[in-house]
């Protein structure tokens, strides 16, 4: 009876609010490294949305006299070419980089897992139209896609987000349909189909929750991609059009020109994305293994 | 063994009338075309009365699951009729079977793929709860869990736990209390003991008795195993390629089979004594089941019937009503 007692308290405690915070507590109790990767997501985010107030100087102030100058006490990242201080610049750039990385990787995982479940659950002839959609789409080369929709919208943030995220949302929902291919044979979607369970139940309820490990993979993969495609873009001025700074421009633009010259100006990008992607990457699989039921109290 | 049989004036709950299940086999890449078809179910007729358990066996892909999952209306049923609590629910669509689809559930074979890991159990206890609208909001909700997991001899605090955290035998009991739920006039179980150990078995075998006995249950039963089937059936229905050979109450099965391949499954079973298994006959049937796509002609047991006779190659025996309310497709009974 006490055993009765016990679950009829917890249970309205558990239920409301405390489950985000009690998420975080188990993320830094049992993944050490997810939480690491998520402490330094939370500061590239911080230091984004401050970035007016945290960067000595504006992303686009010129100091002739300054130019090319290595990582000092004055300069702590080095300057450019043009005398731009590296710190203030990467700052700004997590601003655009981070917002662009993850919300094009968000979209397109939206746009995979939609496509994905239902084209991989529904089968049939909706299923045999649908892929050779995808097939053909992806087997446009991406790069003339972006180059014909910016030359008609314009560059710009948005256009490189929507673009970005339909293009690899597309080519991924491959992976997500193979996925649902093997969960939706399970016995307890057929329980469910037998019980009479709705359409959008079953797939929200049965088949979401148990494709979620490649989903938050995919996501993850995602946002280092979108941020080295931005710079791609950036580099044929279709990105985001200087002086804005992002990470992929200053690496591809003045960081290539004087590599030998002045390293830091590749260095400090480059570090900046290496460590945003590692740290997402380790979040992902931490959450990847939060979220599932069999690894719980597993290291 | 089973409770006292419910006589004959008790109410059909199924009835089946010549149910034909055919898959088609299509070939070629572009030009799709319909080359033959797997007879899977070839023409089967039974009635399940209320309180009955119907024990359905035979070998591997003699139809026995295919049967129960077209009772369900989960696959497309070629022809013949599937009449539920009176109602002709054969060209029901999804919305029309929705209703219906809350009296009757099944119990499925694997123990552990039938519960979905991301749900705890009481969300799968639950659902058909929430597919369904059960009155009276959470309270009512959590009150209902419990009760379904004392009934199958579970603990209500397991309610919160994932189904990873039980044994097979455990499981199958969440999929019973799910299957409860409703309180459905027709369990459809497919084989839910033979993932099991022995031991868990005769358990589980058990606890539907004792819920059959408490709320007056119906089940059909698929099983491949004639003892599990033997325990636990009022009657028997015995397939083989597609088709029931043989049905007849479990006395009568087991004290007089009539149909050879009925005779020669029996003879099949083992007997836990060398003396008494040394010294019995020994009938084996030999050669393999035949392709379905391609039933033979006559009586489809003819090419491994022991007692086969010229008319058998040539004419199918019909369905034979004997007394005794069995009835036998053999033309050594006609």
């Amino acid at each position: 009876m006490v055993t009765v007692a016990e679950t009829t308290v917890q249970a309205p405690r558990r239920r409301p609010s405390s489950g985000t915070l009690h998420f975080i507590g188990r993320l830094f109790r049992d993944k050490p490294l997810g939480a690491f990767g998520f402490v330094i997501c939370a500061i590239f985010l911080f230091c984004g949305i401050f970035a007016d107030v945290l960067a000595p100087y504006g992303y686009n102030q010129i100091s002739p006299i300054n130019r090319l100058k290595p990582p000092s006490e004055r300069f702590w990242l080095g300057t450019d070419n043009l005398g731009r201080d590296m710190l203030s610049r990467c700052l700004y750039g997590a601003q655009l980089s981070v917002i662009i990385g993850l919300s094009a990787a968000a979209l397109a995982t939206v746009v995979s897992v939609f496509i994905g479940i239902v084209s991989g659950y529904l089968g049939g002839k909706f299923d045999m139209v649908m892929q050779r959609f995808v097939d053909a789409w992806m087997s446009f080369p991406d790069l003339i896609i972006l180059i014909v929709v910016v030359s008609v919208v314009g560059p710009g943030m948005g256009p490189v987000i929507v673009l970005l995220g339909l293009l690899y949302g597309i080519a991924g929902s491959r992976i997500i349909r193979g996925a649902v291919l093997s969960v939706r044979e399970n016995a307890y979607v057929h329980a469910a189909q037998s019980t009479g369970a709705s359409l959008p139940r079953i797939l929200w309820r049965h088949i979401l929750p148990n494709v979620m490990a490649p989903v938050i993979v995919l996501f993850t993969t995602r946002v280092g991609a979108v941020i080295l495609a931005e710079s791609g873009l950036a580099f044929l001025g279709l990105g985001v059009p200087p002086p804005a700074p992002t990470w992929g421009g200053m690496l591809s633009g003045s960081g290539r020109s004087f590599m030998y010259l002045a390293p830091w100006l590749a260095l400090a990008p480059g570090l900046c994305i290496t460590i945003v992607v590692y740290a997402i990457n380790v979040f992902g699989d931490a959450l990847r293994d939060l979220l599932d039921p069999r690894m719980r109290g597993s290291r | 063994m089973p409770s006292s049989a419910p006589d004959a004036s008790s109410e059909t709950v199924l009835e089946v009338r010549d149910l034909k299940v055919h898959f088609p086999v299509m070939a070629g890449a572009v030009m799709r075309k319909q080359v033959g078809s797997v007879k899977a179910v070839d023409g089967v007729s039974f009635t399940v009365r209320r309180g009955e358990t119907l024990g359905l066996v035979g070998e591997s892909g003699c139809g026995k699951s295919t049967t129960g999952l077209a009772v369900l209306k989960m696959l497309d049923i070629t022809s013949g009729h599937v009449v539920f609590e009176g109602e002709d629910i054969t060209n029901h669509d999804r919305a029309r079977m929705r209703p219906i689809r809350r009296r009757m559930q099944m119990v499925y074979q694997d123990p552990f793929g039938s519960l979905n890991p991301r749900m705890k159990v009481s969300e799968i206890v639950g659902e058909p709860f929430e597919v369904h609208g059960l009155p009276g909001g959470r309270a009512a909700y959590r009150e209902k869990v419990a009760k379904l997991l004392d009934m199958v001899g579970l603990l209500p605090d397991m309610a919160d736990r994932y189904p990873h955290e039980f044994s097979g035998g455990q499981r199958q009991r969440i999929g019973i209390a799910r299957a409860l739920a409703l309180e459905p006039s027709l369990i459809l179980c497919d084989e839910p003991v033979s993932a099991l150990d022995v031991s868990i078995q005769a358990q589980v075998v058990n606890l539907f008795q004792e819920l059959q006995e408490r709320l007056g249950l119906t089940y059909v039963f698929i099983a491949h195993d004639l003892a599990v089937v033997r325990h636990i059936s009022h009657r028997i229905a015995v397939m083989y390629l597609g088709r029931i050979v043989e049905i007849a109450s479990r006395a009568e099965l087991y004290a007089r089979p009539l149909h050879p391949y009925t005779q020669a499954l029996l003879a099949a079973i083992p007997i836990p004594d060398p003396e008494i298994e040394a010294g019995r006959p020994q009938q084996i049937i030999t050669g393999e089941v035949p392709s379905a796509m391609r039933p033979p002609p006559g009586c489809r047991f003819h090419t491994r019937c022991p007692q086969a006779m010229d008319v058998c190659k040539t004419v199918d025996p019909p369905m034979r009503e004997m007394e005794g309310g069995r009835a036998v497709a053999c033309h050594l009974h006609q």
